[in-house]
């Protein structure tokens, strides 16, 4: 199995579990990842480029429009939702907050899912609501892999008991484990890995 | 055919069959968001298959009304992207400035939150009196709303912090009477604003204006659609007007000459 894509929804305690996935994944990782990070309708782009600088991929904000490239990491604008499209590209939307967020985790897996369908990998980080929940689901139901970040592992355990609430997780696993695993995943072929949920 | 493939043929279907009986076109809409918009509107109504929908907005109006209602978003804000708006104080006003009547298209004004922002500006740098703001809407519930000029009061703090930001050189309550709940713009900013009903995918241009504004509204367009409402714009305007597309924090001006 080649995964396509890796999605990934992270709310508080973002800023840390980011910093530490860019700073370990190895510049030859080509899978792109799409992030949706909970942040104010007001914040700058001053994270991302500090995110950037501490990668050895490039991460850029989302644009609409833009196509998915391989090698590299999207983050999705503030304020507006995240979706893919079919063509692997962008589109940006305005419509009201999912569960009290904009961009919404939910609204970018469920799209991601529709296009990517089993070659997707979805991870839920940290953070204090359930956004993604719904997400994660739909990214299983097409056959998709997901993984969630060990509450007990977590800044904010509520957003990841929420996911594996939702779903039967392939992996709850610490954040240096998840690095491990998508870099060996991405490396091999993956089929033998399945199910074989690591706590 | 597998079934999302089934689905995504009924959804081409569903917008043909709207665009045939009700001529509102959304047929070169972003696929991705149409989907979503209509997956949700089937979830509320305890629909199973898109098919449902169609056979439903065809014989009952009041749903097909609905449904438009759905596929149109209407959720905006007062000042949304600081930046956006500081610059247009910076660069855009000073150009309006030189001239002694100025027309404004607000192309997709939604409830009109954005429209009453640009009227605040234009007030704050002497110029309301010799505008004319034409804010327009294919979406006549949100033109009605817009032309009211009553907001929610719990907005207003949010609101209030994007008016600063952007650069805002008074109180932001002067703008506004509260009543419990609501705040109602005030009158002296609806005077020049002339709401119409407007679609940009379908009708054609009504104006020669010195500045169109369009913001978050080509998001929502396949590259056909935006290059023919862009091509809209451009006969929209005069000699020397200014193109605004604002998306994201980002401004993009065109100048025509």
């Amino acid at each position: 199995m080649q995964y396509e894509a890796i999605v990934i929804g992270v709310s508080s305690g973002g800023m840390n579990a980011l910093k530490f996935i860019f700073s370990v994944l190895p510049s030859g990782f080509t899978t792109p990842i799409i992030i949706v990070q909970h942040l104010s309708a007001h914040s700058d782009k001053e994270w991302i480029n500090l995110l950037n600088n501490k990668s050895n991929l490039t991460i850029k904000e989302a644009d609409e429009k833009e196509k998915i490239e391989t090698g590299k990491a999207y983050v999705a604008p503030s304020n507006y939702h995240l979706l893919i499209e079919k063509d692997k590209t962008f589109s940006l939307t305005i419509d009201e907050r999912v569960n009290f967020a904009r961009p919404s985790i939910d609204v970018l897996f469920e799209s991601a899912a529709d296009t990517y369908k089993n070659k997707l990998i979805g991870i839920v980080l940290t953070g204090s609501n359930t956004d993604g929940a719904k997400g994660i689901k739909r990214i299983k139901e097409y056959g998709g892999l997901a993984i969630i970040q060990d509450p007990e592992t977590a800044e904010s355990s509520t957003m990841p008991a929420s996911a594996i609430a939702a779903v039967e997780p392939d992996y709850i696993l610490s954040l240096e484990k998840i690095v491990e695993l998508l870099i060996k995943i991405t490396q091999t072929n993956f089929d033998g890995y399945r199910g074989k949920t690591i706590k | 055919m597998i079934r999302e493939d089934i689905t995504e043929l009924e959804i081409s279907l569903l917008l043909e069959a709207i665009y045939q009986k009700y001529e509102y076109d959304f047929r070169q809409y972003s696929k991705a968001h149409i989907n979503r918009r209509i997956r949700n509107r089937m979830s509320l109504s305890g629909l199973e298959d898109v098919s449902q929908i169609q056979s439903k907005v065809l014989k009952d109006e009041t749903f097909a009304h609905q449904l438009l209602q759905d596929l149109s978003i209407t959720v905006t804000e007062m000042f949304r992207d600081q930046d956006f708006y500081r610059s247009l104080r910076e660069n855009v006003i000073p150009i309006l400035k030189t001239y002694p009547f100025i027309k404004i298209w607000h192309a997709g004004c939604a409830t009109g939150e954005e429209a009453y922002s640009m009227a605040i500006i234009l007030q704050e740098e002497g110029l309301y009196n010799r505008t004319t703001i034409y804010a327009t809407d294919f979406n006549q519930q949100a033109l009605n709303r817009a032309k009211e000029g009553i907001f929610s009061n719990a907005m207003m703090k949010e609101y209030t912090i994007n008016y600063q930001l952007s650069g805002g050189k008074k109180s932001f309550s002067d703008y506004y009477t509260s009543n419990y709940d609501n705040v109602i713009m005030n009158q002296s900013l609806k005077k020049n604003i002339v709401w119409a009903n407007h679609n940009l995918v379908t009708d054609s241009v009504f104006v020669e204006a010195h500045l169109i504004l369009c913001r978050n509204v080509l998001i929502y367009f396949d590259n056909n659609l935006q290059n023919k409402v862009q091509k809209l714009f451009y006969e929209g305007l005069i000699n020397g007007g200014i193109l605004c597309l604002g998306t994201k924090r980002g401004f993009t001006v065109y100048r025509l000459f």
